[in-house]
């Protein structure tokens, strides 16, 4: 299905981008001889490994394009604690920056006794060494900010129309829109897994969680978007707090199998009971990862590809040009895919954390027959 | 791997704008259109099981119907009999009323013609018996005018006790 594909894809996309770091790292120490040699060129070679890290992390600064040599960036307010307290500035302090070639990393001005460097990701380090805490609004943040502004106006608008029209009023315009991702919620995820006394007390929860990661992932494909759902802290985040109501709302039933599984003797028990409990740790785990990594690699695919064309054209203009057809193409293929993969990430996260809050608050009548249905299929889905 | 290791900052970013956004909506947003969603359902449930039962109704009324239809049909039919039975009865009741009447008419009839017809023959015999008297006494009185005439009825009488 959609998901095999879905992966295939992936496959040659990773295939595609561990040639384009190999061909880059290839070119690397050729650009740099050429750089040094011909600095009358004038032309900078392309660092795609950077571009694409660049992109797909998390930044003190909001970058669209360069124009000319200069970027063009809203630089972002910096909360940090530090040793010295708390400090609030803006991140425009931190302007120049030069590689550091031995580190592989780049490597600003210092401010304020603080200084940062951007390898993989960006990092605010203290010249001295000491812990600082990073509260900054990022990129990310404020992407969330956004979002989080979209989710409550289209939350309210959405309410306001019910409250207006009534029960008896057919529902129409966006509203039509939400009502059908509401009632596939409900219907598709809270009433299959949560079961029909339950499900209600869960579906403001299910509904937030389902919002905000689809709202997030489509903001995040716009162009200029940061890659808030394709970072790990995000997802954990999300994780974390689908596994604390698994935990808070488990029953005596889910301890009682966990921790004291009837009718299995004694020695499996030495070994089941643990790999029990790692298996529940293990989910939100899996959570995670799953909608890190989808994201993450969507980003990186559509980054590569549209990369292809100045790789090319770093080799011969022509080439790049000839290259532009072919890339627009895929990654107007690969938008279209990380638009249902946006979609249907979302949908995965919601429908685990409620297969995952659904065995924890099973009642005991219905376990054995259906015991070993838990997320093993779905697990499977990327 | 530096991608994979969460930050701090945005982590508790997320978390503070995930629970504001899932607070704020759950009471605000999801609640009310939830109960709305249901109250629709539970109206449109409620609408198709009237309609059910109305249809219920219905057919039950039409099935009444048929049977009230069927059962004055039932009694047309037993009426028309009876009517006709009555008829029938009051025609032959009739039939055998005139018959006797008409029988009782004929016998008094007869009884009032033979009666009549005795009486005229009787006055006919009596006038008859008269004229014959008369007849006969003018007969004899003029057979009796003559001397020959009685001596011949003597004789003939005379006979008749010889004869005898």
């Amino acid at each position: 299905m959609s998901c095999k594909s879905l992966f295939s894809l992936l496959i040659v996309a990773l295939g595609l981008f561990c040639q384009v770091n190999s061909a880059f790292a290839q070119e690397a120490p050729a650009a740099v001889s050429a750089a040094t040699q011909e600095p009358a060129n004038g032309k900078k070679k392309l660092d795609i490994g950077e571009l694409i890290f660049g992109h797909v992390g998390d930044s003190h600064e909001w970058h669209f394009f360069e124009l000319g040599e200069k970027p063009v960036a809203i630089p972002l307010p910096m909360i940090l604690y530090t040793t010295e307290g708390l400090k609030i500035m803006s991140s425009a302090h931190f302007e120049e920056w030069h590689k550091d070639e031995a580190a592989g990393i780049v490597r600003s001005n210092s401010y304020e006794g603080l200084h940062m460097e951007k390898g993989m990701k960006e990092k605010v380090i203290a010249d001295n060494g000491s812990k600082v805490y990073d509260f900054s609004i990022t990129k990310n943040v404020l992407s969330m900010l956004i979002s989080v502004a979209l989710i409550l106006w289209i939350g309210f608008s959405v309410a306001k129309k019910y409250k207006v029209g009534g029960a008896k009023t057919a529902p129409s315009g966006f509203q039509n829109a939400m009502e059908t991702a509401i009632l596939f919620i409900r219907d598709e995820v809270a009433l299959p897994n949560l079961g029909k006394s339950k499900f209600n007390n869960y579906m403001p929860f299910l509904l937030t969680v389902f919002f905000f990661i689809w709202i997030n992932n489509l903001l995040g494909l716009l162009p200029g978007g940061a890659n808030f759902t394709g970072n790990v802290a995000v997802t954990l985040c999300l994780a974390t707090i689908s596994f604390i109501v698994m935990v808070v709302r488990a029953n005596k039933h889910f301890w009682g199998h966990l921790l004291n599984p009837p009718g299995v003797p004694f020695g499996v028990k030495i070994i089941l009971v643990p790999i029990e409990i790692i298996s529940m740790f293990i989910k939100p785990i899996a959570l995670t990862i799953r909608l890190f990594a989808n994201i993450l690699a969507g980003h990186i695919i559509i980054l590569c590809v549209i990369s292809i064309i100045f790789i090319f054209a770093g080799l011969n203009k022509f080439a790049g040009a000839g290259f532009v057809p072919v890339s627009i193409a895929f990654s107007i293929f690969m938008f279209m895919l990380e638009l249902l993969v946006a979609a249907i990430q979302a949908f995965i996260f919601t429908n685990l954390t409620a297969v995952f809050i659904g065995s924890a608050i099973e009642e005991a009548h219905h376990h054995d027959d259906d015991h070993a249905h838990e997320p093993e299929g779905q697990e499977i889905m990327m | 791997m530096d991608l994979l290791t969460p930050e701090l900052g945005l982590f508790f970013w997320t978390l503070t704008a995930f629970l504001i956004v899932f607070f704020i909506l759950g009471k605000f947003a999801w609640k009310p259109i939830l109960k709305t969603l249901g109250e629709r359902e539970k109206g449109i449930a409620d609408a198709i099981a009237s309609a059910e039962k109305m249809k219920g109704e219905m057919s039950q009324m039409k099935s009444d119907n048929e049977k009230l239809i069927a059962q004055a049909h039932e009694e047309r039919t037993a009426m028309l009999k009876e009517a006709k039975d009555l008829k029938d009865r009051i025609i032959n009741d009739a039939k055998e009323m005139a018959k006797t009447e008409a029988n009782k008419i004929i016998i008094e009839a007869q009884q009032q013609i033979t009666q009549q017809k005795n009486a005229a023959m009787t006055e006919v015999k009596n006038e008859i018996g008269t004229l014959a008297l008369e007849v006969a006494e003018k007969i004899l009185r003029k057979q009796l005018n003559s001397s020959e005439g009685q001596e011949a009825y003597m004789n003939m009488l005379a006979n008749d006790i010889k004869l005898n």
